[in-house]
């Protein structure tokens, strides 16, 4: 059972009233469904699967919208939304791996999901997996984070073919990335980078389709947070 | 110590495809003949600590075995988050090698010396801890470590502080003086100067290589009045383990180590543990009065 895009907000509104980053949720909304809609190489029968490609949420914040995502996918079942954040909950206000699904990390704690996914694509290259993806979004403002960087300086020098991170970019990071925009800090590093509008499903698959041989940034710009 | 462990580890990439080295350039020299070999399964990441932990992770989500290894304080208190996340909180498996321990680099000062490894680690569930006292006793452990990691994520502390000779490498404690006194329990490298301090007194002296889990049941076992801990890293870091040990029964406990202290001292490692009472005169003084035995 699966569902559309435009059932997403009906989701969304099962889960609880006062999810502490509403905004953030939604600025991930439509990444999150084109991902899984049209990139992803992944299904409810295939999270196990050694071949399938990742991803990794890693701005564990305002998960509202990956759970209904994964809701209107069939990963997790609907019902579980109604209790985001309780005792007995599987979803909690940062998503726990061990708990989820097809939730490939937990996360929370900011700067955490691109080494991870770094190492993942690095071990999937190391076993002979040369056809799964490791996509990984971040947040503008979570690139503030110097793990981020450990990350893309390494990932660029390695040329780690099967990469892609996609920034969500809503301005929210304090002191900016400066007239090159973020996407200036992966391609200093030997990225491929492109900035698409992040509410553009077209254009988002196309970008995030983009197999470079080298890894490759999406920037996914969104209406600023405090706009 | 640092020898045995390449050699090891260049022994388990040979063998095993799944095995993964994530170094941050500590020690990279060494593992230059095993980078040319497994390429895909050496990585070195530079001088990025919080990358290296994070890698390792994320080799193990794909599948893979992961060692990860720095200097001590790089591996454990710089990137405890990571170690903790990453590693923990994912429900992933690594086995962490350290070098430099608690005061390995005298002359390298305070941020190249780890004597709060163990008490941290001793925060997070599960990590199995060994300490080996000589180079022999490295393989077998890291051996181990690497055929566990289905099921835990171990640290494994190499050091230069080094006793004579290797034992027979096991979880429990190994009692290798009796006595009556007291029992000594000497971890690692602590066991010749705890050996040369008590030659000549009537204690029971039991070595751990293996510290977490602590061997609880081996302690109860030997039924101490009187315990004295010596650990090569802060003083009283497994004092609560004995407690747990030896709940419910009247025992005495005294806990030697590292201090907790900024030393601003130079030296040598010698230098260090004479200083903290950690070498034969200062732990026979301890004993001894701790003991009543002159």
């Amino acid at each position: 059972m699966t569902m559309t895009y435009a059932e997403l907000p009906g989701l969304m509104t099962e889960l609880t009233g006062d999810e502490k980053h509403g905004a953030s949720a939604t600025s991930t909304l439509d990444v999150l469904w084109v991902l899984y809609d049209a990139v992803l190489r992944v299904t409810p029968d295939t999270i196990d699967h050694p071949d399938r490609d990742r991803f990794l949420l890693s701005k564990g914040h305002g998960p509202a919208a990956y759970y209904a995502v994964l809701a209107a996918k069939g990963f997790i079942p609907q019902e579980w939304l109604s209790g985001f954040g309780g005792a007995e909950s599987h979803l909690g206000y940062h998503p726990d791996r061990n708990l989820i699904p097809g939730v490939e990390i937990g996360s929370g704690s900011l700067g955490h999901g691109l080494p991870l996914a770094v190492g993942l694509a690095q071990g999937l290259i190391a076993r002979g997996l040369t056809e799964s993806r490791v996509y990984v979004l971040v947040g503008d403002a979570e690139l503030d984070e110097g793990s981020n960087h450990e990350a893309i300086a390494y990932a660029g020098a390695a040329g780690l073919p099967n990469l892609t991170v996609v920034a969500i970019d809503n301005q929210s990071a304090t002191w900016g990335w400066g007239p090159g925009g973020v996407e200036s800090h992966f391609a200093v590093s030997d990225w491929s980078a492109v900035r698409v509008n992040g509410r553009d499903h077209a254009a988002l698959t196309a970008a995030l389709m983009l197999t470079p041989g080298r890894p490759h940034v999406v920037v996914a710009a969104v209406a600023a947070k405090n706009a | 110590m640092r020898e045995s462990f390449v050699s090891a580890t260049e022994n388990l990439l040979d063998e095993d495809p799944l095995t993964a080295l994530v170094l941050a350039e500590i020690s990279a020299d060494l593992f230059g003949k095993a980078a040319a070999r497994h390429p895909e399964r050496v990585l070195n990441v530079g001088i990025r600590e919080q990358l290296m932990v994070g890698v390792a992770g994320g080799l193990a989500l794909a599948g893979m075995k992961p060692i990860v290894h720095t200097y001590a304080p790089f591996l454990i208190s710089r990137a405890f988050e990571q170690v903790k996340l990453d590693l923990g909180h994912q429900g992933v498996r690594a086995v962490l090698v350290s070098v430099g321990a608690s005061y390995d680099a005298a002359r390298g000062g305070r941020t190249h010396q780890a004597p709060e490894d163990v008490t941290l680690l001793d925060a997070l569930p599960g990590m199995t801890v060994h300490v080996p006292g000589h180079q022999d006793e490295v393989r077998a452990l890291l051996a181990g470590a690497h055929a566990s990691l289905d099921r835990q994520s171990s640290y494994i502390r190499l050091s230069v502080m080094t006793n004579r000779s290797a034992l027979p490498v096991r979880p429990e404690l190994q009692v290798v003086k009796s006595g009556s006194g007291a029992v000594v329990v000497a971890v690692g490298p602590m066991l010749d100067p705890v050996l040369d301090a008590v030659a000549d007194l009537d204690v029971t002296v039991a070595y751990a290589t293996t510290v977490r889990p602590f061997d609880e049941a081996g302690l109860a076992s030997l039924a101490p009045g009187t315990v004295v801990l010596v650990e090569p890293y802060l003083a009283g870091t497994s004092a609560r383990l004995v407690s747990s040990a030896l709940a419910g029964r009247p025992h005495r406990l005294l806990s030697l180590g590292v201090p907790r202290v900024e030393p601003r001292r130079y030296g040598t490692p010698e230098d260090h543990s004479r200083r903290y009472g950690l070498d034969a005169t200062g732990i026979r003084r301890s004993v001894a009065e701790f003991a009543g035995l002159r």
